[in-house]
C-alpha cells in the first residue's frame, strides 16, 4: 500500500484572486476520501494541483512519496490517474480505443499482454463489452462517463483522483459509479473524489475533508464532519442531519 | 456628445471634410497645361469614388441591420464574388466577342438583376433562418466566406475552361483597383444606386424597427419577410454597382460600419446611412489622394483597406462582438 | 474487416489514378518509343509523384492541425500558414536572392511556423464551445497576412510569384529536379505517423494528455512544425492547394474514427487520391490545355466543406 498524499503550504492565485489559502492536509492511503464544500471553495483547484494538471505555485505536494513538482509527468502517471470534467470529446474514438489509451503510461503505444488484459478487465468491470466497438459519439451520457472511468481505471494506478464525476449523471448511473469507486478501494487502491452531493459522500466515503473559501475546515469520518453545526457553518444555511445505519443522512427538505 | 445637436455638428464636420478632400483631389497639383482634360479625368474618378463609397456604405449598413450583426458585411458573405461569377458565366454563355458586343448599359442591368435574384435566394435562405445562437451566426458567416471562395474559384475555373482570351478578361476584374475605376459604367451605376439609396433612406424608420429583431418587428406590425427580402435586394444592387465599377472591395464596408458605429452609436437609420456614406467617401477620396498624389502609388489603397479591415474584424471577433 | 477493405479499395484507386496520370499528357506516348521514357521520367513520373506527395502530406497536416486545435474545421490553408510561408519566401528573396534552396525553404518554414503559432494564440482566446469561430478567425488571419504579402509584392514587383504560391496550386510546371522538396513534406508527414498515438492523445484534451503523462506542449510544438514544413514545401513547389487537409480527414474520421495510428494511412492515401484525381481532371477537361489542380479543388473542396458544415451530426442514443 502506498503512502498517502501530503500537502504542505500550498497556495494558489488565479488572475490575482487568492483561490487557496495555505493548505496543509494529509489524505490517507487505502481509503476513499470525499472532498466537499460550497462553490468557490477551491476543491477542484486543489485536486488539479495534486494531479499536476495545473502547475504548483507555492508549497509542495507528495503523492505516494513522489514530489509532484519534481517528478517527471510520465512517472507520476504510473502513480496517479485523474478524471476531470470533460469539455466534450471531439475525437471520434471507439470505446475500446479510448480505454486502451489509459495504458499509455505503461506501454507507450506498444501494448503487451498485460495491457490487453487490463483493457479487457476494465471493459468488463464497467459493462462496456457490448459497446466496445461503438464510437464514443454514439453513446449516451451515462455510457460515455463509464467509458472515461474505465480509461482512468485501466491506468492501474495506486491513486485515482476524480473531479465531480457525478455531474450530469442520473441517480442510477451516479450510484453505479460510486459502487465502482468503492470496489477500487476494496482492491487496495486509494480514491480522492470531489463531490457535491453530501449523501453520496456520507454513504460511501471513509474519510471526508470539507473546504470553504480556500481553506480546509474539517476532516475525519463522515460522522465527525457531516454534523449539523459543521455543515450549517460550511454552507451558511441551516442544515438538518439525521442518521441511517450509522451514517449521517442529510435531510435536504428540512 | 451624442445628443441631436452634437450629431448634427459632427455631420457638418464630415461634410466639410469631404468637400475639402474633393477640392484637394480636383485642384491640388494642377499644372498649367491641359487643365480641362485633367479636370475632366479627375472629376470622373471623383464621381466614381463617391458613387462606390456611398454604395458600399449604404449596402453594409443595410446588411448589418438585416443580419443584426456588426461583423457581417456583404463582401464577407460572398456577394461580390457572386457578381464575379455572374460576369464569368456571362462571358461563358456569350463568348468573348458576344460579351464585348453587348451594350454596356443593358448588360449591366441584366447582371445586376441576376445578382439580386441569386443573392435573395442564397442569402435570404441563410439569414432568414432566424437562428439566434452565436454558433448559428458563426456558421452562417463561415458559410458566406466559403461561398465567396467557391464563387471565386468557380469564376477562375470557368475562365480557364474558356478561351485563354476570355480568361484574361475575367482575371482583370478580380482585383479591386481604386486607381482605375470603370468609367463607362458611372452613368448606369448611378442610375441604379441613386434610387436604391433613396429607397433606403425612405425606409429609414422601418429599418429601425427591423433592427429590433424578428419578434419585436412582427409584434409592431412590420412585414418582416418582405422587409428582409427588400433590404437584401437593395444591398445586392448596391454591391453590384460598386463591384462593377471597381472590383471586390473586401473590408471597406466593415471599416466604414465600425467607424460609423463608433462616432454615431445608436443613431437612427437615416442619420446612420448619411454618416456612413460621408465617412466612406472621405476614406476613399482622401485615401486615394494620399496614395496617388503623395505616395505615387495608384493601386495600393485596396490592400491597405483589406489589411486594416481584417485586423478590425479579428479584434471584434476576439472581443466577443459576434453576438 | 471493413477497415482492410477500405484500404484495399483506396490502394486500387490510387494505383489506377497513377497509371492514368502516367498515360495522360500533351504528348502521346507508347511504351515502345524510346522517346517515351524521357517524357515519362522527366515529366510524368515526377508530376504523378508530386501530386501524390502533396496530397498525402497536406491531408496528414490537416489531421495534425485538427488534433492540436481540437476542431474539425481547420487545416493549413485556414490558419494563415501559406500566407506566412509566402512572407518568408518574399523576405529571403529580397534579402538574399542568391541563397541556396535549403536556406529559402528554411525561411519559409520558420515564417509558416510563426504564422500557425499566431493562429493558435488567437483561437485560444475564443470561446471554446463555438466551433465555427476557429476556421473563421483563421480565414481572416489568412486575409490579413495575404494583404501584407500583396502589398510587399506590389512594391517589389514580385506579385506574379505570389500568385503562383498562393492563388493556384498546379502541377504543370513539375519536372524532375523541380519537385524534390515535396519529399521533405512527405518526410514530415511520416514523422507525424511515428508520433500518431501522441497526437491522438492530444486530441483528448490537454488535461487528459497530462493525466496520461504526456507533455502536451511538446507534442503540439512537434505538430506545428510538421504543419509548417508541409505548408512551406507545398507552397514553394507547386503553390497552395486548398481544402485537402480539411475534407479528407473529415471523411476518414466519419468512416474510421480518430485513432491516428489506424487512420493516418488511409488519410494519406485519400489526400493523394484527391489531389492526383483533381490534377487528372484538370488535364483532361480541356485537353491539351490544363486547369490547375488547385482551381478544381477550390470548387470541389469548397462544395465539400459546405456539405460538411451543414451536415447533421449523427447522435444515436
Amino acid at each position: 500500500m502506498s503512502e498517502g498524499i501530503q500537502i504542505r503550504g500550498v497556495t494558489h492565485r488565479i488572475h490575482g484572486a487568492q483561490i487557496l489559502q495555505p493548505i496543509d492536509l494529509s489524505v490517507p492511503a487505502g481509503k476513499m476520501t470525499a472532498l466537499i464544500g460550497p462553490n468557490g471553495a477551491g476543491k477542484s483547484t486543489l485536486v488539479r494541483l495534486i494531479a499536476r494538471i495545473d502547475p504548483l505555485q507555492n508549497g509542495d505536494i507528495h503523492v505516494g512519496g513522489l514530489d509532484v513538482a519534481a517528478t517527471p509527468s510520465a512517472r507520476l502517471a504510473l502513480e496517479l490517474a485523474f478524471m476531470g470534467q470533460h469539455s466534450g470529446l471531439v475525437s471520434r474514438l471507439r470505446v475500446r480505443e479510448l480505454v486502451a489509451f489509459g495504458r499509455w503510461p505503461h506501454c507507450q503505444g506498444r501494448p503487451g499482454p498485460a495491457d490487453h488484459a487490463a483493457v479487457g478487465q476494465a471493459l468488463t468491470d464497467f459493462d462496456l463489452m457490448p459497446l466496445a466497438d461503438r464510437f464514443m459519439d454514439e453513446l449516451s451520457g451515462g455510457q460515455a462517463q463509464r467509458a472515461h472511468l474505465a480509461m482512468t481505471v485501466a491506468q492501474q494506478t495506486p491513486w485515482v483522483l476524480l473531479d465531480e464525476p457525478l455531474n450530469n449523471l442520473d441517480l442510477a448511473h451516479a450510484r453505479a459509479l460510486m459502487v465502482h469507486l468503492a470496489r477500487l478501494r476494496d482492491q487496495g487502491r486509494s480514491v480522492l473524489v470531489v463531490l457535491h452531493d453530501l449523501n453520496f459522500a456520507s454513504g460511501w466515503a471513509d474519510h471526508v475533508v470539507s473546504m470553504k473559501a480556500g481553506q480546509v475546515v474539517a476532516q475525519g469520518t463522515p460522522a465527525e464532519v457531516l454534523t449539523e453545526p459543521r455543515l450549517s457553518a460550511l454552507y451558511d444555511t441551516p442544515i438538518t442531519v439525521g442518521s441511517y445505519q450509522d451514517r449521517p443522512l442529510i435531510l435536504h427538505h428540512m | 456628445m451624442f445628443s441631436k445637436p452634437a450629431m448634427r455638428a459632427k455631420i457638418g464636420v464630415l461634410v466639410g471634410l469631404v468637400v475639402v478632400a474633393a477640392a484637394l483631389w480636383m485642384f491640388q497639383g494642377l499644372g498649367s497645361g491641359r487643365r480641362d482634360f485633367i479636370l475632366g479625368l479627375r472629376w470622373e474618378k471623383l464621381t466614381a469614388l463617391i458613387l462606390i463609397g456611398t454604395s458600399v456604405a449604404v449596402a453594409t449598413v443595410l446588411f448589418q441591420t438585416v443580419s443584426r450583426n456588426r461583423i457581417l458585411t456583404p463582401s464577407i458573405m460572398g456577394f461580390d464574388a457572386l457578381y464575379l461569377l455572374i460576369q464569368t458565366l456571362a462571358v461563358a454563355a456569350l463568348g468573348v466577342a458576344g460579351f464585348a458586343m453587348l451594350a454596356v448599359g443593358p448588360k449591366f442591368l441584366i447582371e445586376t438583376a441576376l445578382m439580386a435574384v441569386l443573392a435573395l435566394g442564397l442569402f435570404g435562405a441563410l439569414l432568414g433562418r432566424g437562428g439566434g445562437t452565436a454558433d448559428d451566426i458563426a456558421r452562417t458567416i463561415l458559410t458566406g466566406v466559403v461561398l465567396g471562395i467557391l464563387f471565386r474559384a468557380g469564376s477562375s475555373l470557368i475562365g480557364r475552361l474558356l478561351d485563354p482570351n476570355a480568361y484574361a478578361t475575367v482575371q482583370a476584374i478580380s482585383f479591386a483597383n481604386f486607381g482605375r475605376p470603370n468609367a463607362a459604367l458611372i452613368g448606369w451605376g448611378a442610375a441604379l444606386s441613386l434610387p436604391a439609396i433613396a429607397i433606403a433612406l425612405w425606409l429609414g424608420p422601418r429599418l429601425d424597427v427591423l433592427g429590433l429583431g424578428r419578434d419585436r418587428a412582427v409584434t409592431l406590425g412590420l412585414n418582416y419577410r418582405a422587409m428582409v427580402m427588400g433590404t437584401l435586394a437593395l444591398t445586392a444592387v448596391l454591391v453590384a454597382v460598386s463591384t462593377a465599377l471597381v472590383g471586390p472591395v473586401a473590408f471597406l464596408g466593415l471599416i466604414v460600419a465600425g467607424l460609423t458605429h463608433g462616432l454615431f452609436p445608436a443613431a437612427r437609420h437615416r442619420l446612420r446611412l448619411l454618416a456612413a456614406a460621408l465617412i466612406a467617401c472621405l476614406l476613399l477620396v482622401l485615401g486615394q489622394w494620399v496614395f496617388e498624389r503623395i505616395l505615387g502609388q495608384q493601386a495600393v489603397l485596396s490592400v491597405v483597406i483589406e489589411f486594416v479591415g481584417g485586423v478590425l474584424f479579428l479584434v471584434l471577433l476576439l472581443r466577443g462582438r459576434i453576438r | 474487416m471493413r477497415d482492410g477493405r477500405i484500404r484495399l479499395l483506396a490502394g486500387l484507386v490510387l494505383a489506377g489514378l497513377a497509371v492514368a496520370s502516367l498515360a495522360v499528357g500533351a504528348a502521346n506516348v507508347s511504351v515502345r518509343d524510346p522517346q517515351a521514357w524521357l517524357v515519362l521520367t522527366v515529366s510524368r513520373v515526377p508530376r504523378t509523384l508530386a501530386a501524390m506527395l502533396a496530397g498525402a502530406a497536406l491531408a496528414v497536416a490537416g489531421v495534425v492541425m485538427q488534433q492540436i486545435a481540437r476542431n474539425k474545421f481547420v487545416e493549413p490553408s485556414t490558419t494563415g500558414a501559406p500566407e506566412a510561408a509566402a512572407l518568408g519566401l518574399i523576405g529571403i528573396t529580397l534579402i538574399a536572392p542568391e541563397a541556396p534552396i535549403w536556406v529559402k525553404m528554411l525561411a519559409a518554414s520558420v515564417t509558416a511556423l510563426l504564422g500557425v503559432t499566431l493562429f493558435l494564440q488567437i483561437i485560444r482566446r475564443l470561446p471554446p464551445k463555438e466551433v465555427f469561430l476557429v476556421p473563421l478567425a483563421g480565414l481572416i488571419l489568412a486575409g490579413i497576412l495575404g494583404a501584407a504579402v500583396t502589398w510587399i509584392g506590389w512594391g517589389t514587383d514580385l506579385l506574379q510569384y505570389i500568385s503562383i504560391w498562393l492563388l493556384t496550386g498546379e502541377f504543370s510546371g513539375v519536372i524532375a529536379g523541380r519537385y524534390e522538396l515535396l519529399w521533405v513534406a512527405g518526410l514530415a508527414a511520416a514523422i507525424a505517423w511515428f508520433a500518431a498515438d501522441r497526437f491522438s492523445i492530444l486530441g483528448l484534451g490537454t488535461e487528459s494528455a497530462t493525466a496520461l503523462g504526456l507533455r502536451p506542449q511538446a507534442v503540439m510544438r512537434l505538430g506545428l512544425v510538421v504543419v509548417a514544413v508541409v505548408t512551406a514545401m507545398v507552397v514553394s513547389s507547386v503553390g497552395m492547394i486548398p481544402f485537402v487537409g480539411l475534407v479528407v480527414p473529415n471523411i476518414v474520421s466519419r468512416m474510421l474514427g480518430d485513432n491516428l495510428r489506424r487512420t493516418l494511412g488511409p488519410t494519406a492515401m485519400g489526400g493523394a487520391i484527391l489531389v492526383l484525381g483533381s490534377d487528372l481532371v484538370g488535364r483532361l477537361v480541356i485537353h491539351p490545355y490544363e486547369v490547375p489542380a488547385g482551381t478544381v479543388l477550390g470548387v470541389v473542396g469548397a462544395a465539400l466543406f459546405l456539405m460538411l458544415l451543414w451536415r447533421r451530426p449523427r447522435r444515436v442514443q
